[in-house]
């Protein structure tokens, strides 16, 4: 047991500011332990979303000493003793209260994005992949949308262009469905003219961030803006190809 | 005076509470059948407790091991739940089980595969064959966000952060409307609706130890229950045999059995593989009763008999509860979980990728060479709602149950993965029921309810904040946590489950008088406080059911009462409430089997598999 230091933003749309708490921490607790503990004895109003408390549901992100993670997943022996430790909500969406931000943003997004549009299967009515033509896919549906890499997108976080530009969350959710052995869709126009690969500029943060270490930058954007340039007959689809592999990686799964 | 007119009012045909599978699953059947269709959750879309379920969704494809079929299922179903789960629904759930997976998989989810590219089972506890559909440990995820991204383009409304607080009738008393709050903005809505299907998941937030997340508080049988619906089977609390023990912050969070399915033993301190010595009679014909046989089903499934790490739940927690009782147990009062000497890090990285970033972010256990320290932890509600098996429908018109709110499917014990088959099965059916019943009846006169009762309830949940002061409410949810905790646990006596309703009954006057501060926006002490009604409810039900069944079967083992006893084989404790308002516990007899289903059930495995019953 020991008191630690937390500066918790506190407020809503109007405005707020860091309020300072003092509250024990014992061995083994995570940051969201020791919020749970304020809002339970200081402040029973803190506004926080959490549910599954183990990393798997995405609710809990936050900004933990300025960078974005899940609160129930950082173990507060990351910092030392003396730290003080600031929490406050994602900056890259409006604030609702306290650490609550809106993220319907993240909803719309997903909605404009179609479906999957299967083939037949076969005659025992059963569908045919290989794991290894869906391992990639498996890798992008790891994510539990926290969303945190849409918060570190400087495309979104910094220059706001929310209109023309979907975030690295969708863009590997669109590289998911381009990828999927089943879908039959043309998905590589929309990609660009619709949900803006063009504007990635290839930094990784997102990758950095995300708790499911999917690997957006490289398995999912990268292939998608190669598939982009190479419908358009550019020369450098050639190079791209080399460097990155792409195409569908079966076209054909009998 | 609160004028009800003044509050905001939109319309539904159905309305779906709770937005986890069963929910989600409801929800695009009813809107299929052209209904205008509206979600409410007290989450975001995708973080109900769906999201976490790990191991796997039961199925008898037969793509691993094609002796495998509905009837195998159906009876192993039916011995899991000692014989309590209704007939019919775990006919329906083993016939229908297979197209709901294989349409899941057209909507977009991509199980693992078996080499000739179908899609892959693992081994479960208390299922013959491998049998669970599966994404690494990460399934419910997968089946949550499959639906999720089908279902957005359904024309389904999803009203996300929205507590439904009530249930409305007409004065016929069948469902009209529901009243909801924002938790946003801390404002009510009502809708105006034909037909309501209850989604709302369990009630594990009653205990200390628990796997379940804030939201389940019971409120799906509390609320269904005011309204007149009946409750059935709640004294089968699950408790998982394996949560995490340590670090306290985490004890309760679930480790799935598929560390088991995978190879995984249990051992007590001394080391010893003590489940060979917990073998119930009823198993000991299908389970290996030495070391080598056990090992050797690793490889060889066919010619083995199954280790005894997956027996089912109930007997697996009592084992290691009575081992740690002994004196054997872990440092932390467990057991210990080994799959690092049972296969190579790749295999268990590979498999179980979410355990092993749980241990080692929260528990710094590096689950590929170290143990891990497992206890029992409460999980899930086998009872709830009761319904008709085919249409889901309750004793209050126009109000359907499914998913784990609902009763009927497990008995006195769940099956591992027979849950998320559970709430696609029966989320089709209810979602299919709703239709047939708004069509049924149309040309009725639009929806009325009465708004004197709509303003009590706002009364009742404003003045939680409006009164000058009261108890915290989360100190008061930490005393019936420690009640129910203390005495009704894994296992029970009469005089436990006496203390326990003595304790929950004294706290009612400050459940009455909590007092949240603050404004009314996402104000997370003021929707403490107004979970706290339905988790009295659904905790005073489940203790005084307990009570009733005197008797030890499945989940609920009552030391007073030891083994199955035969005056209880064939009965249901079934509760609801009383013209004055008093919580009625009676018991009902079973109607009798229909014999063909019967004969399968208490058929040999090789009678089964020659073909001679069935
Ligand atoms: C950690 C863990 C692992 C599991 N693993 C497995 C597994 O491998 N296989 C398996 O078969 N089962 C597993 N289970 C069990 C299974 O996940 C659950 O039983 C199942 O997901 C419940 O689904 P549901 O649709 O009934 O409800 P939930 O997914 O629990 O959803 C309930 C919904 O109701 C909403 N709600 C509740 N109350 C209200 C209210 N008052 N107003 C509005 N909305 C409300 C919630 O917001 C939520 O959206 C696991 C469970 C846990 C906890
Ligand atoms: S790599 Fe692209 S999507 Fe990712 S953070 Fe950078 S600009 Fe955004
Ligand atoms: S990709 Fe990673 S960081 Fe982004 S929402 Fe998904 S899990 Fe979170
Ligand atoms: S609470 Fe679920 S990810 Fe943190």
């Amino acid at each position: 047991m020991s008191k630690r230091t937390f500066r918790i933003w506190r407020g809503n749309a109007e405005g707020g500011d860091f309020q300072t708490y003092e509250q024990e921490s014992s061995e083994g607790m995570v940051v969201l332990d020791v919020i749970h503990g304020i809002q339970a004895e200081q402040a029973n109003d803190m506004a926080v979303r959490w549910n599954c408390k183990a990393g798997k549901c995405g609710s809990c992100s936050v900004e933990i000493n300025g960078k974005p993670k899940l609160a129930c997943m950082t173990r507060m022996n990351m910092y030392a003793e003396d730290e003080v430790i600031t929490v406050q909500p994602m900056k890259a969406f409006p604030v609702i209260k306290d650490l609550v931000t809106d993220v319907s943003w993240n909803y719309e997004q997903n909605k404009r994005i179609k479906p999957l549009q299967p083939g037949k299967p076969e005659a025992d009515g059963d569908y045919r992949m290989a794991q290894e033509d869906i391992d990639r896919n498996q890798e992008f549906r790891k994510c539990i949308e926290c969303y945190l890499c849409q918060d570190v997108c400087h495309i979104l976080r910094d220059h706001g262009k929310t209109d023309v530009f979907v975030g690295p969350r969708f863009m590997h959710r669109l590289a998911d469905l381009a990828m999927h052995p089943l879908d039959t869709r043309d998905r590589v126009p929309e990609i660009v003219e619709e949900f803006g690969s063009g504007y990635c500029n290839i930094t990784r943060c997102c990758t950095d961030v995300c708790p499911e270490h999917i690997n957006i930058t490289d398995n999912a954007i990268i292939p998608l803006k190669e598939r982009v340039v190479d419908r358009y007959y550019d020369p450098i689809a050639m190079l791209g190809r080399k460097l990155f592999g792409g195409g569908k990686s079966s076209e054909n799964t009998d | 005076m609160l004028d009800v007119s003044e509050i905001k009012t939109i319309e539904h045909d159905v309305v779906v509470i709770g937005a986890g599978g069963a929910g989600l699953r409801a929800a695009i059947e009813a809107s299929s059948r052209g209904l205008n269709t509206g979600i409410v959750c007290k989450s975001l879309l995708g973080k109900a407790h769906t999201v976490m379920a790990e191991g796997g969704m039961a199925a008898a494809l037969g793509n691993v091991d094609s002796r495998d079929n509905w009837k195998v299922h159906f009876r192993d179903t039916i011995r899991g739940s000692k014989f309590l789960a209704s007939w019919r629904m775990a006919e329906l759930h083993a016939k229908n089980a297979p197209a709901r997976v294989r349409e899941l998989e057209a909507w977009g989810a991509v199980f693992d595969r078996t080499k000739d590219g179908r899609i892959n089972q693992r081994n479960f506890g208390g299922h013959r064959y491998p049998r669970l559909a599966h994404v690494g440990d990460r399934t419910g995820l997968e089946l949550i966000r499959t639906l999720q991204d089908h279902g957005i383009h359904q024309g389904i409304q999803v009203h996300m952060e929205c507590k439904v607080l009530n249930l409305l009738t007409d004065a016929d008393g069948a469902i009209s409307g529901v009243l909801c709050l924002w938790r946003e903005t801390g404002r009510f809505m009502l809708i105006r609706c034909k037909a309501v299907i209850m989604a709302t998941g369990g009630g594990g937030k009653c205990w200390k130890i628990t796997s379940n997340s804030w939201e389940y508080t019971g409120d799906g049988a509390a609320i269904a229950y005011d309204v007149g619906a009946e409750l059935m089977d709640l004294e089968f609390t699950q408790f998982h045999p394996t949560g995490m023990v340590w670090p306290p912050s985490v004890r309760g969070t679930l480790v799935t059995e598929g560390v088991r399915g995978e190879g995984g033993i249990l051992l007590n301190s001394e080391g010893e593989r003590f489940m060979f010595r917990y073998i119930p009679e009823r198993f000991a014909s299908e389970t290996a009763d030495t070391i080598e046989e056990a090992d050797a089903w690793l490889t060889d499934d066919k010619n083995n008999r199954r280790p005894p790490e997956l027996l089912t739940r109930d007997v697996v927690a009592r084992a290691i509860l009575a081992e740690v009782k002994a004196g054997r147990g872990s440092p932390h009062g467990g057991a210990f979980l080994d799959i690092a000497n049972r296969r190579d890090p790749a295999f268990i990285k590979k498999k179980l990728p979410s355990m092993y970033h749980q241990f080692k972010e929260l528990a710094e256990v590096d689950i590929t060479k170290q143990a891990m320290e497992v206890g029992p932890t409460l999980h899930y509600f086998m009872g709830g709602i009761r319904v008709d098996a085919d249409t889901q429908e309750t004793a209050v018109p126009g109000l359907f149950a499914c998913g784990e709110c609902a009763a009927g499917l497990h008995g006195a014990n769940r099956l591992g993965g027979n849950s998320l088959s559970d709430l696609l099965v029966f989320g089709h059916l209810a979602g299919s029921g709703a239709a047939d019943y708004i069509e049924g009846r149309r040309g009725d006169k639009a929806a009325e309810f009465n708004p004197e009762v709509v303003a009590k309830h706002v009364r009742a949940a404003t003045s939680i904040l409006n009164r000058e002061s009261g108890p915290n409410p989360y100190l008061v949810h930490d005393k019936l946590q420690l009640a129910m905790q203390e005495n009704a646990g894994i296992v029970r006596t009469g005089e436990q489950l006496k203390e326990a309703i003595a304790q929950l009954t004294a706290l009612q006057p400050e459940v009455d008088q909590v007092k949240a501060d603050g404004a009314s926006q996402y104000n997370a002490g003021w929707h403490e406080a107004l979970d706290l009604s339905s988790m009295m409810i659904t905790s005073l039900a489940v203790a005084k059911a307990a009570l009733m069944r005197e008797e030890s079967r499945g989940a609920h083992t009552r030391l007073d009462f030891e083994g199955e006893r035969a005056e209880w084989g064939n009965a249901n404790v079934v509760t609801k409430k009383g013209s004055d308002g008093e919580m009625i516990v009676q018991r009902e007899e079973r109607p009798a089997p229909p014999p063909e289903l019967e004969a399968i059930a208490r058929a040999t495995i090789e009678e089964l598999e020659s073909g001679t019953v069935g």
